[in-house]
């Protein structure tokens, strides 16, 4: 419980239609969209409708050391956003503008409310494109998604969330607010913070203002579909596009347990036994994509597959991506409880991790479906289980261990776009032994000595 | 087991939800207020964390529970097919059964069982509801406003009631010559005290259609109103009384020309009355031969297009919540509107959103229905047509208040009063 002269001092500075305090409002910001994960009820939860009252809020926090969770959509994936000691929810979602698009420096400028789909409407009518596309494009907001740094579909050739962020305003743990970065291409002055605040979580400091990369839109694209009965070949095929000097703007990767039970879900004409289905799509200038795609066709064809489908319309496209897009809502709807993990390897190593994946399912006897982003080594085994079968559980959570252990040992990373959280805290050593997780804990301090920001996610307090 | 009777019934469709939050895409509510109570996530979660003991059903957790239009649009777009639709019933329900009716709304579905006393009250209020509302010059509907704010404010454009009731208009059966077919017409309340005009519609083209219509005169409200707040012993006692009053006439089909009235005899009146094994035969009877008159004309008994006659209207359609998703009915009006001659078709941005009116919902909410509505209101003007047609009585209430505050000269009809037209301008030739 808050005392009262906090929430009096919350409503002064926001407004009482801005801060929530009866149990039933507090009660729905007590978790995200992470599966199987403790809740935990906030005290208050604020919004702010600028960067002053954000950094007012900050400053209260800071005079009473209470917790401060921001908050977007909360449709993370790693606990990021339960606000696992209580304080204040800080819910970004009324700071909800497009400040500026820019056409002359290709930028746009956004507060971080704003959903990113709404960011991609707008610039798609001048013929640009914010490349970065997780699968809650619709949903997640832009200041979750950089806190994030989340990825997406698009990873292989245009990168991911930190290579599209150029400028941001922050208010630090103290209340001041700080500008870094801008609209220029180059920038070498200082250390390199908005790449620090990018994917941080949300535990460093509070973005209030964001300027984003647009790139033009490519002109057309094509997309490409390919069946393995093996899936060694399906690996060697996605190393040969490669090193054939052809970058998919997107290269798909759905395993049999996925394939079955997808095609069983949307009847989109997969065969039930293969191993292995690749999704290629190439985009560009049309004479481009109209020679990669020929080019891509054959290179399946010479590394096995049996059988290569190039959609010819808009339709046709339609009806391939329909079997990737249904795989996450097919898979959910085949148990109560989806433990979707997102460990990463480097995509020559995709075929290792594949069958590390399938032999982990074996042995603890879970249904494990992996699909993902194989043309960038980001991997989605999904664990399909029930949160109220406590042996079950007990399991998936041995299997998870060991799926972190084999992406590691396979030169790999325990996050490629989910974030760390709370989920994946306890790993962290795995990767980068206690020197590294001492390194963030100091970072963490620098800029937050009491722990204020978002705490419990990342590094835990010593 | 029903939704109505417990909130067991619903713990599989609150395990399905994974909380991916894609709800947050479509929820009109949420778009509005960007508090994650608003969308339906955020109440599965209260329903769970009721069903576990950590929130105790409380007058606040009933209003939450207000908070949805139960416009479905989240069950279209959820990944895991979870109905939310069910839950929010089935928790309304429980609030009902452990906190009680509001007092207001306990007073207004008693009124609506006693059907005698209500036909009265509607009498008494169409000669008297001048002493509140305003009457606002206009060319096709009779609307007004609030002459004083009773807690809804004074800008939402009503319809005024009509000096007489549909069912008093006609005989109970109203005979054809060579009938190929006799279809008993379920009116519901707002055709049957306002919009008198959509009720004369079906009639006139059923009977061009050879079709003998029976209007049971001892047929009430659908209930709706009552089950969708939780007032389920209500909704029952209204349920009953329909059955026994179309059973009576008998027919071949019914129709109905609001979408409430259509989900009420397809899928509510079955599901209230599970227990009941009387009742429950006679409700499954009703469901499998209720048709919208848009699908009975298009599926059923296809109407004719000799005799249509020109129409020049440009319209824009509006896809009600409970027609559209709440039973797959969006096709069908548009082909009817499109097979007149003279009418131009021109879609808005977003035709299935929810007009925000939802019954209640919009009294409940009077701030959040308006604000909703406005978003409707602006995709319809950006079509720049010169009507808008609907296939429900209550969006049309809505739709009209809309443009009507926003200036817009806009007419808002019921797609069968279109076709009327075009009847009626056949026989002129």
């Amino acid at each position: 419980m808050l005392a009262r002269e906090v929430l009096q001092e919350l409503v002064q500075v926001l407004g009482a239609e801005n801060v929530l305090t009866e149990q039933e409002d507090l009660m729905t910001y007590a978790y995200d969209a992470t599966a199987a994960m403790k809740h935990h009820k906030p005290d208050v939860v604020v919004s702010p409708l600028s960067t002053e009252q954000v950094s007012e809020v900050v400053k209260i926090a800071g005079r009473y050391q209470i917790p401060i969770y921001p908050r977007g959509s909360g449709t993370n994936l790693s606990g990021g956003t339960i606000p696992t000691k209580g304080g204040i929810v800080l819910s970004m979602l009324n700071l909800n503008k497009i400040i500026e698009v820019d056409q002359d420096n290709l930028t746009a400028t956004v507060q971080p409310g704003v959903i990113i789909q709404a960011l991609n409407d707008q610039v798609t009518k001048l013929g640009l494109l914010y490349p970065p596309d997780p699968g809650t494009v619709t949903t997640a907001t832009m200041g979750g998604s950089v806190s994030e740094c989340s990825g997406g579909l698009r990873g292989l050739k245009y990168g991911v969330t930190k290579h599209y962020i150029m400028g941001i305003k922050v208010v630090l743990a103290n209340g001041e607010v700080l500008r870094w970065g801008g609209k220029t291409v180059k920038n070498v002055t200082g250390y390199d913070l908005v790449a620090l605040f990018t994917g941080a979580e949300g535990t460093l400091g509070i973005i209030t203002e964001i300027i984003v990369k647009l790139i033009p839109a490519p002109e057309t694209r094509k997309s490409i579909l390919a069946v393995f009965d093996n899936l060694d070949k399906a690996g060697n095929a996605i190393a040969s596009i490669i090193r054939n000097k052809i970058i998919p703007a997107t290269l798909e990767i759905m395993d049999n347990a996925t394939i079955q039970t997808v095609e069983h879900f949307v009847h989109a004409g997969l065969p039930m036994d293969a191993e292995a289905v690749l999704l290629v799509e190439v985009d560009g200038y049309r004479e481009v994509v109209e020679r990669e795609a020929v080019l891509v066709e054959q290179i399946l064809q010479t590394e096995g597959s049996v059988e290569v489908k190039i959609a010819k319309n808009d339709q046709e496209r339609d009806l391939l991506w329909l079997a990737r897009r249904s795989a996450l809502p097919a898979l959910a709807q085949k148990r109560p409880t989806t433990v979707l993990e997102d460990a990463t390897v480097p995509r020559s190593k995709i075929p290792d991790m594949l069958k590390a994946i399938r032999k982990i399912a074996e042995k603890h006897r879970l249904l494990i479906a992996t699909f993902g982003h194989a043309g960038d080594g980001n991997l989605h085994p999904t664990i399909l289980t029930d949160q109220r079968d406590e042996d079950e559980m007990k399991r998936v959570h041995l299997a998870v261990d060991e799926i972190f252990q084999a992406a590691i040992s396979l030169g790999g990373t325990l996050s490629g776009e989910h974030g760390i959280g709370i989920a994946k805290m306890k790993y962290l050593d795995w990767e980068f032994g206690e020197a590294g997780v001492a390194a963030l804990r100091q970072i963490k301090e620098a800029l937050d000595p009491n722990y204020l920001l978002n705490p419990g996610k990342i590094v835990r307090r010593d | 087991m029903s939704v109505y009777n417990s909130l067991d019934s619903i713990t599989d469709e609150l395990h399905k939800c994974m909380k991916c939050g894609n709800c947050m895409a479509v929820c009109p509510i949420y778009k509005e207020t960007r508090q994650e109570v608003g969308v339906a996530r955020g109440k599965i979660s209260l329903v769970e964390y009721l069903l576990a003991g950590e929130l105790d059903m409380t007058e606040g957790l009933a209003d939450r529970f207000s908070l949805c239009t139960t416009c479905m649009a989240c069950n279209t777009n959820c990944p895991c097919g979870v109905r939310f639709d069910k839950i929010i019933l089935a928790a309304r329900a429980e609030a009902v059964r452990k906190k009680g009716l509001h007092s207001v709304k306990k007073i207004a579905f008693t009124a609506l069982k006693m059907q005698r006393l209500f036909d009265l009250g509607m009498k008494t209020g169409s000669i008297f509801q001048g002493v509140a509302l305003k009457h606002l010059p206009h060319k096709s509907d009779r609307i007004a406003r609030m002459r004083f704010d009773v807690g809804i404010g004074t800008e939402k454009v009503f319809p005024m009631l009509a000096k007489k009731t549909l069912r008093s208009e006609f005989p109970e059966v109203i005979r054809v010559n060579n009938p190929k077919m006799r279809v008993a017409f379920f009116t519901g309340c707002m055709i049957n005290y306002f919009y008198t005009d959509i009720g004369r519609a079906v009639v006139e083209v059923l009977n061009e259609n050879d079709i003998e219509v029976v209007i049971p005169r001892g047929q009430g409200c659908c209930g709706i109103p009552a089950s969708v707040n939780g007032d389920v012993v209500s909704a029952r006692a209204l349920a009953k009384r329909n059955l026994r009053a179309f059973e009576k006439l008998g027919a071949d089909a019914l129709v109905v020309a609001c979408s409430s009235g259509g989900t009420a005899w397809k899928h509510v009146f079955a599901e209230l009355l599970e227990n009941d094994p009387e009742f429950k035969v006679l409700a499954d009877k009703w469901a499998s031969k209720s048709y919208d008159i848009s699908e009975f004309l298009i599926h059923k008994v296809p109407f004719k297009k000799e005799g249509l006659g020109r129409v020049e209207r440009k319209v824009t359609y509006h896809d009600p919540c409970h027609l559209n998703r709440g039973q797959g009915i969006s096709r069908e009006p548009r082909e009817i509107l499109t097979s007149i001659p003279g009418v131009e078709v021109i879609e808005m941005k977003e035709p299935g959103r929810c007009c925000g009116m939802a019954g209640s919902f919009s009294i409940v909410h009077p701030d959040l229905s308006v604000q909703i509505s406005d978003h409707k209101t602006a995709d319809i003007a950006l079509t720049h047509t010169d009507t808008v047609a609907t296939g429900c009585p209550a969006c049309r209430l809505q739709l009209k208040s809309g443009v009507e505050n926003a200036g817009i000269e806009e007419e808002v009809v019921h797609t069968i009063q279109i076709l009327a037209e075009s009847y009626r301008a056949g026989k002129k030739n």
